[in-house]
Protein backbone atom coordinates (compact mmCIF):
# COMPACT_ATOMS: atom_id res chain seq x y z
CA UNK A 1 0.00 0.00 0.00
CA UNK A 2 1.14 3.32 -0.68
CA UNK A 3 1.30 6.45 1.22
CA UNK A 4 -1.59 9.01 0.08
CA UNK A 5 -1.68 12.98 0.68
CA UNK A 6 -4.13 15.39 -0.15
CA UNK A 7 -2.78 17.91 -2.44
CA UNK A 8 -5.79 20.22 -2.94
CA UNK A 9 -8.43 21.52 -1.62
CA UNK A 10 -12.03 23.57 -2.68
CA UNK A 11 -15.30 24.17 -0.82
CA UNK A 12 -18.38 26.59 -1.98
CA UNK A 13 -19.83 28.83 0.52
CA UNK A 14 -22.52 26.51 2.37
CA UNK A 15 -25.79 27.87 2.26
CA UNK A 16 -29.27 28.29 0.64
CA UNK A 17 -27.83 29.05 -2.52
CA UNK A 18 -30.88 29.77 -4.90
CA UNK A 19 -28.55 31.28 -7.61
CA UNK A 20 -26.58 28.02 -8.06
CA UNK A 21 -27.43 24.26 -9.47
CA UNK A 22 -26.36 21.67 -8.54
CA UNK A 23 -23.85 21.44 -11.30
CA UNK A 24 -22.45 25.22 -10.49
CA UNK A 25 -21.85 24.06 -7.05
CA UNK A 26 -19.71 20.96 -8.26
CA UNK A 27 -17.82 22.58 -10.79
CA UNK A 28 -17.27 25.66 -8.18
CA UNK A 29 -15.60 23.28 -5.30
CA UNK A 30 -13.89 21.19 -8.40
CA UNK A 31 -12.49 24.21 -10.13
CA UNK A 32 -10.92 25.32 -6.77
CA UNK A 33 -9.32 22.14 -5.56
CA UNK A 34 -7.67 21.52 -9.04
CA UNK A 35 -6.50 25.09 -9.10
CA UNK A 36 -5.35 24.81 -5.07
CA UNK A 37 -3.46 21.59 -6.17
CA UNK A 38 -1.79 22.92 -9.23
CA UNK A 39 -3.54 19.72 -10.99
CA UNK A 40 -4.57 19.87 -14.63
CA UNK A 41 -7.75 18.20 -15.77
CA UNK A 42 -6.55 15.79 -18.06
CA UNK A 43 -3.96 14.55 -14.70
CA UNK A 44 -7.36 13.13 -13.12
CA UNK A 45 -7.01 9.15 -13.24
CA UNK A 46 -10.66 8.85 -11.28
CA UNK A 47 -12.86 10.62 -9.49
CA UNK A 48 -15.40 9.79 -6.79
CA UNK A 49 -18.67 11.89 -5.84
CA UNK A 50 -20.93 11.67 -2.50
CA UNK A 51 -24.58 12.23 -3.06
CA UNK A 52 -26.94 11.40 -0.88
CA UNK A 53 -30.32 12.00 -2.46
CA UNK A 54 -29.85 13.81 -6.43
CA UNK A 55 -33.03 11.86 -7.28
CA UNK A 56 -34.83 13.02 -4.47
CA UNK A 57 -33.66 16.14 -4.51
CA UNK A 58 -33.29 17.63 -8.14
CA UNK A 59 -34.63 14.41 -9.77
CA UNK A 60 -31.27 13.40 -11.22
CA UNK A 61 -29.74 10.09 -11.10
CA UNK A 62 -26.16 9.29 -12.71
CA UNK A 63 -24.50 12.24 -11.30
CA UNK A 64 -21.15 10.56 -11.60
CA UNK A 65 -20.82 10.90 -15.35
CA UNK A 66 -22.85 14.04 -14.94
CA UNK A 67 -20.26 15.60 -12.72
CA UNK A 68 -17.42 14.61 -14.72
CA UNK A 69 -19.42 15.53 -18.14
CA UNK A 70 -19.68 19.31 -16.75
CA UNK A 71 -15.79 19.50 -15.16
CA UNK A 72 -14.94 20.01 -18.46
CA UNK A 73 -13.47 15.75 -18.65
CA UNK A 74 -16.11 13.39 -20.66
CA UNK A 75 -13.69 13.43 -23.74
CA UNK A 76 -10.67 12.34 -20.94
CA UNK A 77 -13.25 9.41 -20.45
CA UNK A 78 -12.00 9.12 -16.65
CA UNK A 79 -13.86 6.90 -14.21
CA UNK A 80 -16.35 8.62 -12.17
CA UNK A 81 -18.35 6.83 -9.46
CA UNK A 82 -21.09 7.98 -7.15
CA UNK A 83 -20.93 6.95 -3.31
CA UNK A 84 -23.88 7.25 -1.54
CA UNK A 85 -23.95 6.17 2.50
CA UNK A 86 -26.63 9.03 3.59
CA UNK A 87 -24.83 11.43 5.33
CA UNK A 88 -22.13 9.76 5.35
CA UNK A 89 -21.75 9.76 1.43
CA UNK A 90 -18.54 12.36 1.28
CA UNK A 91 -16.75 10.56 3.72
CA UNK A 92 -16.96 7.55 1.65
CA UNK A 93 -16.45 9.21 -1.36
CA UNK A 94 -13.13 10.30 0.64
CA UNK A 95 -12.23 6.87 1.50
CA UNK A 96 -12.57 5.29 -1.96
CA UNK A 97 -10.13 7.66 -3.51
CA UNK A 98 -7.84 6.64 -0.95
CA UNK A 99 -8.09 3.34 -1.44
CA UNK A 100 -7.81 3.83 -5.49
CA UNK A 101 -4.48 5.64 -4.64
CA UNK A 102 -3.16 3.66 -2.12
CA UNK A 103 -3.17 0.68 -3.98
CA UNK A 104 -1.35 2.22 -6.57
CA UNK A 105 -4.93 1.53 -9.76
CA UNK A 106 -4.76 5.51 -9.74
CA UNK A 107 -2.42 8.17 -9.38
CA UNK A 108 -4.27 11.71 -9.03
CA UNK A 109 -7.75 10.81 -8.17
CA UNK A 110 -10.24 13.62 -6.94
CA UNK A 111 -12.95 13.00 -4.25
CA UNK A 112 -15.77 15.49 -4.25
CA UNK A 113 -19.56 15.59 -2.66
CA UNK A 114 -22.40 17.84 -3.46
CA UNK A 115 -26.04 18.26 -2.27
CA UNK A 116 -28.51 20.49 -3.52
CA UNK A 117 -31.19 20.61 -0.87
CA UNK A 118 -33.24 23.88 -1.52
CA UNK A 119 -35.19 23.28 -4.65
CA UNK A 120 -37.79 21.18 -3.30
CA UNK A 121 -39.75 22.19 0.21
CA UNK A 122 -39.26 21.59 3.54
CA UNK A 123 -41.67 18.76 3.84
CA UNK A 124 -40.08 17.08 1.01
CA UNK A 125 -36.67 17.31 2.11
CA UNK A 126 -37.23 16.04 5.89
CA UNK A 127 -38.50 13.51 3.90
CA UNK A 128 -36.07 12.33 1.91
CA UNK A 129 -33.66 12.78 4.75
CA UNK A 130 -35.77 10.45 6.78
CA UNK A 131 -34.63 7.84 4.12
CA UNK A 132 -31.20 7.66 5.98
CA UNK A 133 -33.12 6.04 8.51
CA UNK A 134 -34.86 2.56 8.13
CA UNK A 135 -38.11 3.30 5.83
CA UNK A 136 -40.19 0.67 6.58
CA UNK A 137 -39.91 0.40 10.52
CA UNK A 138 -39.19 4.12 11.69
CA UNK A 139 -40.01 6.70 9.11
CA UNK A 140 -43.45 4.56 8.59
CA UNK A 141 -44.64 5.07 12.04
CA UNK A 142 -43.33 8.49 11.84
CA UNK A 143 -40.30 8.37 13.04
CA UNK A 144 -38.43 12.26 11.85
CA UNK A 145 -34.81 11.92 12.02
CA UNK A 146 -34.86 14.89 14.67
CA UNK A 147 -36.86 12.35 16.58
CA UNK A 148 -34.81 9.35 16.51
CA UNK A 149 -31.76 11.66 17.47
CA UNK A 150 -34.26 13.41 20.49
CA UNK A 151 -34.59 9.56 21.53
CA UNK A 152 -31.04 9.25 21.63
CA UNK A 153 -30.90 12.18 23.88
CA UNK A 154 -33.75 10.90 25.78
CA UNK A 155 -32.17 7.77 26.64
CA UNK A 156 -28.48 9.59 27.22
CA UNK A 157 -30.00 12.15 30.00
CA UNK A 158 -31.95 9.28 31.50
CA UNK A 159 -28.30 7.52 32.20
CA UNK A 160 -25.63 10.34 31.95
CA UNK A 161 -25.22 13.48 33.80
CA UNK A 162 -25.89 15.79 30.57
CA UNK A 163 -28.29 19.34 31.47
CA UNK A 164 -30.16 20.67 28.67
CA UNK A 165 -27.84 23.91 28.90
CA UNK A 166 -24.58 22.13 28.29
CA UNK A 167 -26.40 20.26 25.29
CA UNK A 168 -26.84 24.19 24.36
CA UNK A 169 -23.54 24.86 24.62
CA UNK A 170 -22.41 22.58 21.94
CA UNK A 171 -24.49 24.61 19.33
CA UNK A 172 -23.19 27.95 21.05
CA UNK A 173 -19.31 27.16 20.79
CA UNK A 174 -20.34 25.85 16.79
CA UNK A 175 -21.78 29.01 16.05
CA UNK A 176 -18.68 30.69 17.73
CA UNK A 177 -16.27 28.89 15.19
CA UNK A 178 -18.97 29.25 12.28
CA UNK A 179 -18.68 32.84 12.88
CA UNK A 180 -15.34 32.96 12.08
CA UNK A 181 -14.99 30.80 9.02
CA UNK A 182 -16.22 32.15 5.61
CA UNK A 183 -17.84 29.92 3.66
CA UNK A 184 -20.44 29.00 7.16
CA UNK A 185 -24.36 29.34 6.57
CA UNK A 186 -24.42 31.12 9.86
CA UNK A 187 -22.38 33.72 10.82
CA UNK A 188 -23.43 35.26 13.93
CA UNK A 189 -23.05 34.02 17.41
CA UNK A 190 -25.80 32.79 19.59
CA UNK A 191 -26.27 32.74 23.35
CA UNK A 192 -27.61 29.47 25.58
CA UNK A 193 -30.84 31.87 25.39
CA UNK A 194 -31.30 31.01 21.71
CA UNK A 195 -30.98 27.80 22.35
CA UNK A 196 -33.37 27.13 24.96
CA UNK A 197 -35.94 29.78 23.31
CA UNK A 198 -36.05 28.28 20.11
CA UNK A 199 -39.09 26.10 19.56
CA UNK A 200 -39.03 22.39 20.03
CA UNK A 201 -38.81 19.85 17.19
CA UNK A 202 -38.74 16.89 19.01
CA UNK A 203 -38.16 16.96 22.86
CA UNK A 204 -35.61 17.65 24.02
CA UNK A 205 -34.21 18.70 20.89
CA UNK A 206 -34.92 22.62 20.11
CA UNK A 207 -34.27 23.93 16.36
CA UNK A 208 -30.72 25.56 17.55
CA UNK A 209 -29.89 21.73 18.19
CA UNK A 210 -30.24 21.11 15.03
CA UNK A 211 -28.01 21.02 11.56
CA UNK A 212 -29.68 23.27 8.71
CA UNK A 213 -30.99 22.40 5.04
CA UNK A 214 -28.05 23.65 2.92
CA UNK A 215 -26.65 23.88 -0.75
CA UNK A 216 -23.05 23.48 -1.07
CA UNK A 217 -20.36 21.27 -2.99
CA UNK A 218 -16.95 20.38 -1.38
CA UNK A 219 -13.81 18.78 -3.58
CA UNK A 220 -10.01 17.83 -2.11
CA UNK A 221 -7.63 15.99 -4.80
CA UNK A 222 -5.36 13.37 -3.88
CA UNK A 223 -2.03 12.11 -4.78
CA UNK A 224 0.65 9.58 -3.84
CA UNK A 225 2.99 11.53 -1.05
CA UNK A 226 5.74 10.36 -3.45
CA UNK A 227 4.49 12.73 -6.06
CA UNK A 228 2.76 15.13 -3.59
CA UNK A 229 5.44 17.70 -3.62
CA UNK A 230 5.66 17.89 -7.66
CA UNK A 231 2.03 19.77 -6.99
CA UNK A 232 2.45 21.19 -3.79
CA UNK A 233 4.70 22.30 -0.89
CA UNK A 234 2.23 21.43 2.10
CA UNK A 235 0.93 18.07 1.30
CA UNK A 236 -1.17 16.77 4.15
CA UNK A 237 -0.37 12.98 4.56
CA UNK A 238 -3.49 10.76 4.50
CA UNK A 239 -2.12 8.48 8.49
CA UNK A 240 -5.79 6.31 8.55
CA UNK A 241 -9.04 5.92 6.88
CA UNK A 242 -11.40 3.28 8.31
CA UNK A 243 -15.25 2.83 7.82
CA UNK A 244 -17.67 0.86 9.90
CA UNK A 245 -21.36 -0.32 10.01
CA UNK A 246 -24.05 -1.26 12.30
CA UNK A 247 -28.19 -1.77 12.41
CA UNK A 248 -30.12 0.81 10.31
CA UNK A 249 -32.57 0.82 12.65
CA UNK A 250 -31.85 3.21 15.73
CA UNK A 251 -33.86 0.33 17.66
CA UNK A 252 -32.01 -2.61 17.19
CA UNK A 253 -28.60 -0.87 18.57
CA UNK A 254 -27.00 -2.71 21.55
CA UNK A 255 -27.14 0.69 23.17
CA UNK A 256 -29.16 3.84 22.21
CA UNK A 257 -26.58 6.29 23.38
CA UNK A 258 -23.39 4.77 21.87
CA UNK A 259 -22.39 4.83 18.14
CA UNK A 260 -21.04 1.25 17.81
CA UNK A 261 -19.68 2.15 14.43
CA UNK A 262 -18.24 5.28 15.69
CA UNK A 263 -16.29 3.69 18.23
CA UNK A 264 -14.77 0.35 16.03
CA UNK A 265 -14.24 2.75 13.10
CA UNK A 266 -12.10 5.18 16.02
CA UNK A 267 -10.24 2.06 17.05
CA UNK A 268 -9.66 1.10 13.49
CA UNK A 269 -8.53 4.70 12.50
CA UNK A 270 -6.32 5.17 15.80
CA UNK A 271 -4.82 1.51 15.03
CA UNK A 272 -3.82 2.44 10.99
CA UNK A 273 -2.05 5.70 12.14
CA UNK A 274 -0.67 4.05 14.93
CA UNK A 275 -1.75 6.95 17.28
CA UNK A 276 -4.31 7.56 20.64
CA UNK A 277 -7.02 9.98 21.04
CA UNK A 278 -4.05 12.00 22.82
CA UNK A 279 -1.88 12.51 20.07
CA UNK A 280 -5.26 14.52 18.12
CA UNK A 281 -4.94 18.61 17.91
CA UNK A 282 -8.29 19.05 16.28
CA UNK A 283 -11.56 16.94 15.56
CA UNK A 284 -14.50 17.56 12.49
CA UNK A 285 -17.27 15.38 14.46
CA UNK A 286 -20.65 15.03 12.73
CA UNK A 287 -22.83 16.50 14.97
CA UNK A 288 -26.19 16.70 12.76
CA UNK A 289 -27.76 17.73 16.22
CA UNK A 290 -26.10 18.97 19.47
CA UNK A 291 -26.45 15.08 21.29
CA UNK A 292 -24.42 13.64 18.29
CA UNK A 293 -21.66 15.82 18.90
CA UNK A 294 -21.47 14.69 22.68
CA UNK A 295 -22.02 11.18 21.73
CA UNK A 296 -18.78 11.13 18.92
CA UNK A 297 -16.53 13.11 21.50
CA UNK A 298 -16.81 9.67 23.48
CA UNK A 299 -17.22 7.35 21.37
CA UNK A 300 -13.95 8.45 19.72
CA UNK A 301 -12.20 7.80 22.94
CA UNK A 302 -11.51 11.69 23.81
CA UNK A 303 -13.21 11.02 27.41
CA UNK A 304 -15.58 8.71 29.27
CA UNK A 305 -19.14 8.42 28.98
CA UNK A 306 -20.87 11.12 30.11
CA UNK A 307 -18.32 13.31 30.73
CA UNK A 308 -18.30 15.27 27.13
CA UNK A 309 -21.22 17.50 28.58
CA UNK A 310 -19.40 18.86 31.29
CA UNK A 311 -16.37 19.34 28.86
CA UNK A 312 -17.94 21.47 26.31
CA UNK A 313 -19.36 23.65 29.36
CA UNK A 314 -15.97 24.16 30.59
CA UNK A 315 -14.47 25.10 26.80
CA UNK A 316 -12.39 22.17 26.46
CA UNK A 317 -13.44 21.32 22.94
CA UNK A 318 -13.43 25.30 22.19
CA UNK A 319 -11.38 27.30 20.06
CA UNK A 320 -8.14 27.83 22.59
CA UNK A 321 -9.43 24.68 24.62
CA UNK A 322 -7.50 20.86 24.66
CA UNK A 323 -9.48 19.49 21.97
CA UNK A 324 -10.94 22.22 19.20
CA UNK A 325 -13.98 20.40 18.07
CA UNK A 326 -15.63 21.62 15.13
CA UNK A 327 -13.50 24.62 14.27
CA UNK A 328 -15.05 25.20 10.92
CA UNK A 329 -18.59 25.43 12.74
CA UNK A 330 -19.55 22.09 12.40
CA UNK A 331 -22.83 20.97 10.69
CA UNK A 332 -24.34 22.94 13.03
CA UNK A 333 -23.16 26.30 12.22
CA UNK A 334 -21.04 25.96 8.42
CA UNK A 335 -24.23 23.93 7.07
CA UNK A 336 -24.84 20.55 6.17
CA UNK A 337 -25.45 19.68 2.32
CA UNK A 338 -24.96 16.21 3.05
CA UNK A 339 -23.27 14.30 0.52
CA UNK A 340 -20.33 17.84 0.81
CA UNK A 341 -20.24 17.52 4.56
CA UNK A 342 -17.04 14.56 5.35
CA UNK A 343 -15.62 16.39 2.13
CA UNK A 344 -15.77 19.56 3.78
CA UNK A 345 -14.55 18.21 7.00
CA UNK A 346 -10.94 17.28 4.96
CA UNK A 347 -10.65 21.06 3.72
CA UNK A 348 -11.38 22.37 6.99
CA UNK A 349 -8.65 19.51 8.64
CA UNK A 350 -6.39 20.28 6.08
CA UNK A 351 -6.65 24.07 6.20
CA UNK A 352 -5.70 23.83 9.65
CA UNK A 353 -2.68 21.40 9.17
CA UNK A 354 -1.43 23.74 6.78
CA UNK A 355 -1.60 26.86 9.19
CA UNK A 356 -4.49 28.88 6.62
CA UNK A 357 -7.30 28.63 9.20
CA UNK A 358 -6.91 32.51 9.88
CA UNK A 359 -9.23 33.60 12.98
CA UNK A 360 -9.85 29.98 13.89
CA UNK A 361 -6.74 28.35 13.16
CA UNK A 362 -5.43 26.00 16.17
CA UNK A 363 -1.76 26.79 17.16
CA UNK A 364 0.66 23.98 15.90
CA UNK A 365 -1.91 21.66 14.77
CA UNK A 366 -0.46 18.87 13.38
CA UNK A 367 -2.70 15.99 13.63
CA UNK A 368 -6.41 16.50 12.93
CA UNK A 369 -9.78 13.57 12.29
CA UNK A 370 -12.39 13.84 10.84
CA UNK A 371 -15.67 11.99 11.65
CA UNK A 372 -18.55 11.26 8.96
CA UNK A 373 -21.64 9.72 10.27
CA UNK A 374 -25.07 8.20 7.95
CA UNK A 375 -28.27 8.11 9.47
CA UNK A 376 -28.33 7.63 13.02
CA UNK A 377 -25.13 5.78 13.08
CA UNK A 378 -25.66 3.09 10.66
CA UNK A 379 -22.37 4.41 8.74
CA UNK A 380 -19.57 5.67 9.99
CA UNK A 381 -16.29 6.75 8.34
CA UNK A 382 -13.29 7.99 10.34
CA UNK A 383 -10.12 9.20 8.61
CA UNK A 384 -6.95 11.23 10.79
CA UNK A 385 -4.62 13.65 8.82
CA UNK A 386 -1.70 14.78 9.24
CA UNK A 387 1.62 17.11 8.58
CA UNK B 1 -46.82 8.10 -3.62
CA UNK B 2 -45.91 4.50 -2.24
CA UNK B 3 -47.59 1.28 -4.04
CA UNK B 4 -50.73 -0.07 -2.30
CA UNK B 5 -48.35 -3.87 -2.31
CA UNK B 6 -45.66 -1.97 -0.41
CA UNK B 7 -47.94 -1.80 2.60
CA UNK B 8 -50.27 -4.62 1.60
CA UNK B 9 -47.09 -7.49 1.94
CA UNK B 10 -46.06 -6.23 5.61
CA UNK B 11 -50.27 -6.14 6.90
CA UNK B 12 -49.60 -9.33 9.18
CA UNK B 13 -46.39 -7.58 11.08
CA UNK B 14 -47.98 -4.54 11.06
CA UNK B 15 -51.94 -5.83 12.00
CA UNK B 16 -50.69 -8.33 14.13
CA UNK B 17 -47.01 -8.21 15.33
CA UNK B 18 -45.84 -11.21 13.25
CA UNK B 19 -42.25 -11.94 13.76
CA UNK B 20 -39.91 -14.82 13.77
CA UNK B 21 -37.71 -16.58 15.99
CA UNK B 22 -34.55 -18.36 15.47
CA UNK B 23 -35.33 -21.80 17.02
CA UNK B 24 -31.33 -22.97 17.51
CA UNK B 25 -30.01 -19.93 19.51
CA UNK B 26 -33.76 -18.63 20.62
CA UNK B 27 -33.50 -14.71 19.95
CA UNK B 28 -36.59 -13.80 18.52
CA UNK B 29 -37.19 -10.77 15.62
CA UNK B 30 -39.20 -7.88 15.61
CA UNK B 31 -39.65 -7.59 12.31
CA UNK B 32 -39.23 -10.47 10.84
CA UNK B 33 -35.38 -11.67 9.74
CA UNK B 34 -34.69 -14.95 7.80
CA UNK B 35 -31.33 -15.10 9.09
CA UNK B 36 -30.55 -14.81 12.65
CA UNK B 37 -27.50 -12.70 13.06
CA UNK B 38 -25.80 -14.74 15.39
CA UNK B 39 -26.18 -18.07 14.13
CA UNK B 40 -26.76 -17.04 10.20
CA UNK B 41 -26.82 -20.65 8.08
CA UNK B 42 -26.87 -22.60 10.88
CA UNK B 43 -30.28 -21.14 11.94
CA UNK B 44 -33.75 -22.44 11.86
CA UNK B 45 -36.28 -19.91 11.83
CA UNK B 46 -39.56 -19.85 12.64
CA UNK B 47 -42.81 -17.77 12.76
CA UNK B 48 -43.94 -16.40 16.10
CA UNK B 49 -46.68 -13.91 16.90
CA UNK B 50 -46.08 -11.51 19.39
CA UNK B 51 -48.22 -10.67 22.27
CA UNK B 52 -47.31 -6.64 22.05
CA UNK B 53 -46.71 -6.69 25.79
CA UNK B 54 -43.23 -4.42 26.57
CA UNK B 55 -42.09 -1.44 27.85
CA UNK B 56 -40.49 2.23 26.89
CA UNK B 57 -37.08 2.30 26.32
CA UNK B 58 -36.67 5.87 25.07
CA UNK B 59 -38.69 8.32 23.71
CA UNK B 60 -39.44 11.90 22.38
CA UNK B 61 -42.67 14.01 21.53
CA UNK B 62 -42.75 14.85 17.61
CA UNK B 63 -43.61 18.27 17.12
CA UNK B 64 -42.72 18.98 13.69
CA UNK B 65 -43.77 15.94 11.22
CA UNK B 66 -43.77 15.19 7.49
CA UNK B 67 -46.45 15.98 5.90
CA UNK B 68 -48.21 12.59 6.50
CA UNK B 69 -48.09 13.10 9.94
CA UNK B 70 -48.05 16.86 10.15
CA UNK B 71 -52.00 16.67 11.45
CA UNK B 72 -51.31 14.64 14.11
CA UNK B 73 -48.53 16.68 15.52
CA UNK B 74 -47.79 16.38 19.04
CA UNK B 75 -47.44 12.88 19.32
CA UNK B 76 -45.67 10.27 21.34
CA UNK B 77 -42.88 8.30 19.65
CA UNK B 78 -41.31 5.68 21.43
CA UNK B 79 -38.65 2.71 21.11
CA UNK B 80 -40.52 0.05 22.49
CA UNK B 81 -38.74 -3.13 23.92
CA UNK B 82 -41.26 -6.21 23.96
CA UNK B 83 -41.14 -9.02 26.36
CA UNK B 84 -39.46 -11.35 24.51
CA UNK B 85 -36.46 -9.20 23.88
CA UNK B 86 -37.04 -7.26 20.64
CA UNK B 87 -37.44 -3.33 20.24
CA UNK B 88 -39.14 -1.52 17.72
CA UNK B 89 -40.13 1.75 17.11
CA UNK B 90 -43.62 2.83 17.29
CA UNK B 91 -46.24 6.07 18.49
CA UNK B 92 -47.81 5.75 22.25
CA UNK B 93 -51.28 6.50 22.45
CA UNK B 94 -50.64 9.00 25.29
CA UNK B 95 -50.57 12.26 26.16
CA UNK B 96 -46.88 13.75 26.23
CA UNK B 97 -46.68 14.37 29.98
CA UNK B 98 -48.15 10.96 30.49
CA UNK B 99 -44.69 9.07 29.13
CA UNK B 100 -41.62 7.16 31.18
CA UNK B 101 -39.34 5.06 30.61
CA UNK B 102 -39.59 1.80 32.03
CA UNK B 103 -43.77 2.83 31.62
CA UNK B 104 -45.44 -0.50 30.33
CA UNK B 105 -47.27 -0.90 27.45
CA UNK B 106 -49.69 -2.53 25.52
CA UNK B 107 -50.50 -2.82 21.64
CA UNK B 108 -53.47 -1.23 19.81
CA UNK B 109 -54.73 -1.61 16.65
CA UNK B 110 -54.75 2.54 15.09
CA UNK B 111 -54.83 4.44 12.24
CA UNK B 112 -51.21 5.16 11.24
CA UNK B 113 -50.63 7.98 8.54
CA UNK B 114 -52.69 8.89 5.12
CA UNK B 115 -50.81 9.19 1.76
CA UNK B 116 -50.72 12.20 0.29
CA UNK B 117 -53.10 13.05 -2.32
CA UNK B 118 -53.96 8.90 -3.38
CA UNK B 119 -55.37 9.03 0.09
CA UNK B 120 -54.58 5.26 1.32
CA UNK B 121 -54.96 5.30 4.56
CA UNK B 122 -52.56 2.79 6.31
CA UNK B 123 -53.09 0.99 9.95
CA UNK B 124 -50.57 -0.33 12.21
CA UNK B 125 -49.64 -1.29 15.69
CA UNK B 126 -49.24 1.65 18.44
CA UNK B 127 -48.66 1.38 21.99
CA UNK B 128 -50.96 2.51 24.93
CA UNK B 129 -49.66 2.69 28.79
CA UNK B 130 -50.93 -0.60 30.26
CA UNK B 131 -52.00 0.28 33.61
CA UNK B 132 -53.21 -2.55 35.78
ZN1 LIG C 1 -29.82 -17.80 16.10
Amino acid sequence: MRDVAVIGIGCTPFGEKWGSSFRDLFVQAGTMALEDAGVAGEEIGAMYVGNMSAGRFIEQEHVGALIADYAGLASDHIASTRVEAACASGGLSFRQAFIAVASGIEDIVVAAGVEKMTDVGTGASVDALAGAADREWEGFVGATFPGLYAMIATDYMNRYPLTREQLAEVAVKNHYNGARNPIAQFSQEITIETVLSSSLVADPLRLFDCSPITDGAAAVVLAPLERAREYTDTPVRVLASAQASDTIALHDRRDISTLDATVAAGKRAYAMAGLSPGDIDLVEVHDCFTIAEICAIEDLGFCRKGEAGRLTAEGVTALGGDLPVNTSGGLKACGHPVGATGIKQVCEVVQQLRGEAGRRQVDGARVGMTHNVGGTGATVAVHILGV
Amino acid sequence: MSSVARFWRKIPQRYNLAGTQCTTCGRYFFPPRYLCPDCRRAGKIRQHRFSGLGKVVTYTVIRSASEQFEQMTPYVLAIVELDEGPRLTAQLVCSPDEVRIGMRVRPVFRRISADGESGVIHYGTKFAPDTP
